[in-house]
């Protein structure tokens, strides 16, 4: 079992949740109000849902090896677009009208994904590099649809996507459980997911094999890029309005780790899906726990890096064969004696 | 007659000079030698980090924790200056020794532990820019002497024109690097160990030196501007200098430093870093255009000069081949 590799981030995960059950015993308590599930629990999927979109998106990019910077920029563009289009509308409400806004930013986002897609497995360019372009220019470019201003909108059925709730339980969530079940239907009941790990184990290779590496590489960033601008859409419709400066600022950076904590390693070849949404949900849990116990919130960079620090750490073979050296000569203290004269 | 490995940053200084000749043609009052002084002026902090960035790339690596290892400087000067009442004189080494110790640490966990950089300079991002936050999360405001007159002295040369220390220690910086770069052992271990990591271990290299040697070096520049931003903004604040790597990382390409490793030189980064300063100082003059062109512009140029390398680097392998 402790092989299993949701092991140890459900570990994490749930020592989290005991310390914060601990810290505070109601935490785990869910009411029901005018028809809608509140809790902390609840909080924690309902605000971790667009990391965790995006975080998918991003796992499949690392299995092939590459990385995606630019998702952060994505998101800010694709709430910037839908809130453009919404306020120029008379009649904000109007199903047509959202879901134009929401198509129109959609598509956007597929193109931005498509071209980074095409920087990487067209043209060749590192994907660190590729993605590090639209990630500068995004925001310049999210900025020149806003116009620079902080856009809000009035629309009750777009904020629904934020805010709304079905079935007791907020909409997002099933957005983000909608996403999850097709990417893992997709890459584990077909044969994607062994085309994604074999590109990302050796992408001349897997050509040679008769894969279409290319073609599976630029699916992936449209596929991420795809993510980011639904999560966009949930982050805009939350609070009715588009930033271009500061929607998802970040978010590049806590899907990877997300991706990271999951057991999906950036060398490609491997990836978790799973694991990469308990990870989502554990930076999430633990940006909630720094609010709680009233650390402040900045502080929550710091605890970040060491979180960084200590999953790279142990992923790290070689940190592991000097920890398990250290504590082995230490149980076994004439091990080396013997050896010697064996 | 002019080598190809210098078309990179011919192209650069030919770009830079071209933006210069369209701003001076389109705007009167562009075309002064105190305009481009003030490029050197206002970007002195990033003309420093970025050398620092230039040699992490060339051996292969990156930083991404430069921007964050600024603010923390511009805030435990602020915090020991002012609230503690230490002397400068103490405070600069100590903030100097501090930063070439965070780069220190962080090279020796990517080499010991073989942890990609970017996700070890990554983490390093975060806590320094945490560790601004647990000092304090407002602006902490310098009014020591030393500061406002290191801040205010103006250099004058002749004809009227101006110039601040922190250009001074800017030019200093980049003209060490570039000896350190192109005529000690250091610096052909970086180029050797950017170009292919287990040569440089088979023939021998101190393979394990340089790179840690590398990020602390990129730790001390990053900690030196730190200070010159302290310098130029008077104040240390957790959110200074935030998004800096990605502008550092920008003039590093733009100056015909190859991501891959083994490729670079330290005066494309220098011209580099004036391009930014320059399609600044265009869109500033034009007026009506909007900062946010600053970041389109940047990105464009990324993809031009990431492009022209892969052309001039795939032309090389055509011809092995």
């Amino acid at each position: 079992m402790v092989k299993h590799h949701l092991f140890w981030p459900l570990v994490m995960l749930g020592a989290l949740l005991l310390f914060n059950l601990l810290y505070e015993p109601d935490f785990f308590s869910i009411q029901m109000r005018a028809g809608k599930l509140y809790g902390s629990l609840i909080d924690i999927l309902n605000f971790g849902a667009p990391l965790i979109l995006v975080a998918i998106g991003m796992t499949l990019v690392i299995a092939t090896k590459g990385i995606d910077l630019s998702v952060g920029s994505i998101v800010a563009i694709a709430g910037a677009m839908a809130c453009m289009f919404l306020s120029q509308g008379t009649d904000q409400n109007l199903l047509s009208l959202v879901l134009s806004a929401i198509g129109i930013a959609l598509v956007l986002a597929l193109v931005l994904g498509l071209w980074n897609g095409m920087l990487v497995a067209v043209f060749g360019i590192q994907p660190i590099i590729a993605t590090l372009i639209l990630m500068v220019a995004g925001r310049g470019v999210a900025q020149l649809i806003t116009g620079g201003q902080i856009i809000t909108v009035s629309s009750s059925s777009y904020k629904f996507i934020g805010a709304g709730s079905l079935l007791t339980l907020p909409f997002s969530i099933f957005i983000a459980g909608g996403v999850l079940l097709i990417a893992i239907l997709l890459t584990r009941k077909t044969a994607l997911g062994l085309f994604i790990e074999s590109v990302g184990c050796n992408p001349e290779a897997s050509r040679l094999a008769g894969i279409r590496s290319r073609v599976v590489m630029i699916a992936v960033y449209v596929f991420c890029g795809l993510c980011a601008g639904i999560a966009g859409l949930l982050l805009s419709a939350n609070v009715s309005s588009a930033d271009g400066n500061n929607a998802g600022l970040w978010y590049e950076l806590d899907a990877i780790l997300a991706v990271v904590i999951g057991g999906t390693s950036l060398n490609g070849g491997r990836f978790y899906l799973l694991g990469t949404v308990v990870g989502a949900l554990i930076i999430q849990t633990l940006t909630t726990t720094i609010y709680m116990i009233g650390v402040p919130p900045e502080i929550t960079l710091v605890v970040k890096a060491f979180v960084v620090l200590l999953v790279c750490l142990i992923q790290s073979e070689t940190f592991r064969k000097t920890l398990a050296h250290r504590f082995k000569t230490r149980r076994y203290p004439a091990e080396s004696e013997v050896k010697r004269h064996a | 007659m002019l080598k190809r490995q210098y078309i990179p940053i011919v192209v650069t200084a030919a770009l830079l000079a071209l933006m210069f000749a369209a701003g001076s043609f389109r705007y009167t009052g562009f075309f002064s030698l105190q305009v481009l002084l003030n490029l050197l002026i206002d970007n002195a902090f990033l003309i420093i980090v970025a050398v620092g960035m230039t040699f992490v790339i060339v051996s292969g690596g990156i930083d991404l924790s430069v921007g964050s290892v600024i603010a923390l400087t511009t805030m435990i000067s602020a915090s020991l200056v002012q609230e503690q009442g230490w002397p400068p004189a103490v405070v600069i080494p100590l903030v100097l020794v501090l930063g070439a110790a965070f780069g220190w640490v962080m090279g020796a966990i990517i080499h010991y532990f073989k942890i990609q950089p970017f996700i070890v300079t990554l983490a390093g991002m975060f806590l320094a820019r945490g560790l601004c936050y647990v000092i304090s999360i407002n602006t902490i405001t310098i009014d020591h002497p030393f500061y406002t007159s290191m801040a205010q002295t103006k250099i004058n040369l002749p004809g009227g024109f101006f110039i601040s220390i922190s250009v001074i220690i800017a030019l200093v910086v980049v003209a060490a690097a570039i000896y350190l770069a192109h005529y000690t052992r250091f610096g052909r271990n970086t180029y050797a160990l950017g170009g292919s990591e287990s040569s440089a271990l088979l023939m021998g290299l101190p393979v394990a030196r340089t790179k840690i040697l590398v990020y602390t070096f990129s730790g001390l520049c990053s900690a030196l501007a730190g200070v010159v931003f302290t310098f130029y903004m008077l104040s240390g604040y957790g959110l200074h200098a935030v998004g800096l790597e990605l502008d550092a990382i920008a003039a590093v390409v733009i100056g015909g430093t190859l991501l891959t490793g083994g490729v670079g030189y330290i005066l494309g980064t220098f011209f580099g870093v004036l391009i930014q300063g320059v399609i600044q100082t265009i869109i500033s003059f034009e007026g009506t255009l909007s900062s946010w062109w600053t970041k389109i512009v940047i990105g464009l140029l990324l993809l031009l000069f990431i492009v022209l390398q892969r052309l001039l680097s795939a032309r090389r392998q055509m011809q092995k081949a």
